[in-house]
């Protein structure tokens, strides 16, 4: 086509803008994008977020340390844990509580089932918005099995509420340990059928091979976190770099992408799974040699034991205390952060030494990386936008809060 | 690791004489106050002096604090993977005072400061698309100013006769519940109800 063809009014071209979403099944929950479109190339893309804006923010506010940790299930619904385990770590940290070791096992082991529970979820999804229809029933058959672990441990199998202040709510059930361990090899497998399913295929790797390429320097420009920088090769993993918990005994590798496009990310989320599964292994490992000891620091913290209750009139007043005025944590700010599957996923805390927190801010890994979505999306084809939004991993209970 | 966190802070001192107002240590994080119109000098200096490199933006937050005269903190938080350390930057701004915006030196800016515009209501100078974020298209208020209501003021109902949604009014069949956990005898700034006497001793 030549140039001269613009001129003429009859074909006079016009861009399209056009809305993709709010109902979108690719938008991954509810993201409404108004796309500028020049043929099928991108020109502008303004995502509006905030469909599933519930206020968490404000609401934490009015309510007590503890009755807030439940509001962090509901961030990222697809690795509930992780959230929980920012916020309990930002306490902690105030407070200045030792949690103590089984404790910090099994929050590394639950961590670790977030983390395949989530690239499970992104990497099968993912392969959905560009074509594929079997990985995402392959992947939610292992889902299924990993929901129900969360159920054996806490009682539920989403919104768990199960890491508390000062350490987990309960112990695990030694068969709950043997089961995740006889889980483990048979994964590895699921893990190879989904490669096979994938690394090589045709089609998966003509949408997703050199599309939406972020450089290092880009990856920093627009604070990207977790896969978003390991796949453009910058080796940088909280877990290692700044270890929290006992992450620092764990021996696990971190993958690195190599030209920071989606297949990339898509690699380092499969092999980040069955680096977890060595985490896992470890920590039913670990956990078997220390049998029987706390996993709750039982302090102001944690509530009394049972037993304790029916004979003691303080622990009976501590009990009562706890669960209806909460305790109080010291005045002053800090900033805890996990490596969350996503990327860094941290709280912000200001408490004025009350028992509800003054102000708790709630980092997401998924917002930068969302507002990045303009900047990447430029240039690229429409059928990419959605390649594009399944590998940034974004999922709007944590960005819309 | 606070060893180094002081050298940076005493870095900036030297260096940015007229921005930094106080720097503190607690609980093994950097807080630096800063002045208002120096962010941007500040944010730019972190980011591209080699012995800092705080080249990833963080988090852009703001706190209501409504009994001061600057009622609002801006707070930033920087990391540095090259050197493996976190900073976090605080200015104070007044309610009718705009602050500068730092989306040309870090562009994911953008998002953190419409989002503190939106909750806060604080302006940005320089900011490219300022609008709202989080909340509602046409919504009234920042929600997370303390003097605005947990409940909010509108609810939204699908209409069956009009077809479409509408806003209404907040109508609470119950009052929203605020417990007070103060106790009497621990500094309660107010009289318990039935305990009138206790003003006369």
């Amino acid at each position: 086509m030549d140039g001269t063809d613009f001129q003429t009014p009859e074909q006079r071209i016009r861009n399209f803008n056009i809305n993709f979403g709010p109902q979108h099944p690719a938008a991954h929950g509810v993201l409404r994008m108004v796309l500028e479109l020049d043929g099928e190339v991108v020109d502008r893309v303004d995502p509006h977020i905030g469909l599933l804006h519930r206020g968490t923010e404000k609401l934490m506010e009015s309510r007590t340390y503890l009755q807030n940790l439940p509001y962090f299930d509901r961030l990222d619904y697809v690795a509930p844990m992780n959230q929980e385990h920012a916020w309990c770590l930002a306490i902690e940290k105030l407070v200045g509580v030792e949690v103590p070791r089984r404790a910090q096992l099994i929050r590394v082991l639950f961590c670790e089932i977030g983390r395949i529970l989530n690239h499970l979820l992104n990497v099968t999804t993912q392969a959905m918005d560009v074509g594929a229809l079997t990985p995402p029933l392959w992947g939610f058959e292992e889902r299924e099995q990993l929901m129900v672990f969360y159920e054996r441990a806490c009682g539920a199998r989403l919104h768990a509420a199960y890491f508390r202040p000062g350490g987990v709510h309960q112990d695990l059930t030694p068969e709950l340990c043997e089961d995740i361990l006889a889980w483990c090899d048979p994964f590895l497998g699921v893990c190879d059928d989904l490669e096979g399913l994938l690394t090589d295929n045709r089609i998966f790797k003509q949408r997703n091979v050199d599309i939406a390429v972020v450089t290092k320097e880009e990856a920093q420009a627009w604070g990207f976190s977790g896969v978003m920088v390991r796949g453009s090769g910058l080796a940088w993993d909280l877990r290692r770099a700044q270890p929290y918990e006992c992450y620092d005994e764990m021996d696990f590798q971190i993958p690195l992408g190599k030209n920071g496009d989606c297949y990339d990310r898509y690699l380092c989320r499969m092999e980040e799974m069955r680096e977890s599964v060595k985490i896992i292994k470890q920590c039913i490992e670990k956990l078997d040699e220390c049998k029987g000891e706390p996993v709750i620091h039982r302090g102001k913290l944690a509530p009394p034991k049972r037993a304790e209750m029916k004979t003691s009139m303080e622990a009976l007043i501590h009990h009562f205390k706890l669960y209806t005025e909460g305790f109080h944590v010291p005045a002053g700010e800090v900033y805890a952060a996990v490596e969350a599957p996503k990327g860094e996923f941290g709280v912000y805390l200001v408490a004025d030494g009350t028992n509800k927190p003054y102000r708790a801010k709630l980092r997401a890994p998924g917002f930068p990386h969302l507002a990045a979505m303009d900047h990447i999306c430029r240039g690229h084809q429409l059928a990419d936008v959605s390649a594009i939004l399944g590998s940034l991993d974004v999922v709007f209970g944590e960005i819309d809060r | 690791m606070s060893e180094a966190l002081a050298e940076i802070a005493v870095l900036m001192e030297a260096r940015l004489p007229e921005a930094v107002i106080s720097h503190e240590i607690a609980v093994g994080e950097l807080t630096v106050m800063v002045a208002l119109d120096k962010i941007p000098d500040a944010v730019k200096f972190l980011r591209d002096d080699p012995s800092c490199q705080f080249t990833t933006m963080i988090d852009i937050t703001g706190v209501d604090w409504p009994a001061r005269e600057q009622r609002f903190d801006l707070v930033y938080h920087f990391l540095s993977m090259r050197q493996n350390l976190r900073i976090r930057l605080k200015a104070r701004v007044r309610e009718d005072e705009i602050a500068p915006s730092i989306t040309d030196i870090h562009p994911c800016a953008d998002w953190f400061e419409r989002e503190v515009f939106d909750m806060y209501g604080v302006l940005f100078s320089g900011h490219p698309d300022l609008r709202r974020i989080l909340t509602d298209y046409g919504f009234r208020g920042h929600p997370l100013r303390k003097d605005f209501p947990t409940t909010g003021y509108v609810e939204v109902r699908y209409d069956e006769e009009a077809k479409r949604v509408v806003y209404e009014p907040v109508k609470l069949t119950q009052d929203y519940r605020q417990f007070d956990f103060m106790s009497p005898w621990e500094g309660a700034e107010y009289i318990l109800p039935g305990d009138q006497k206790a003003e006369a001793k």
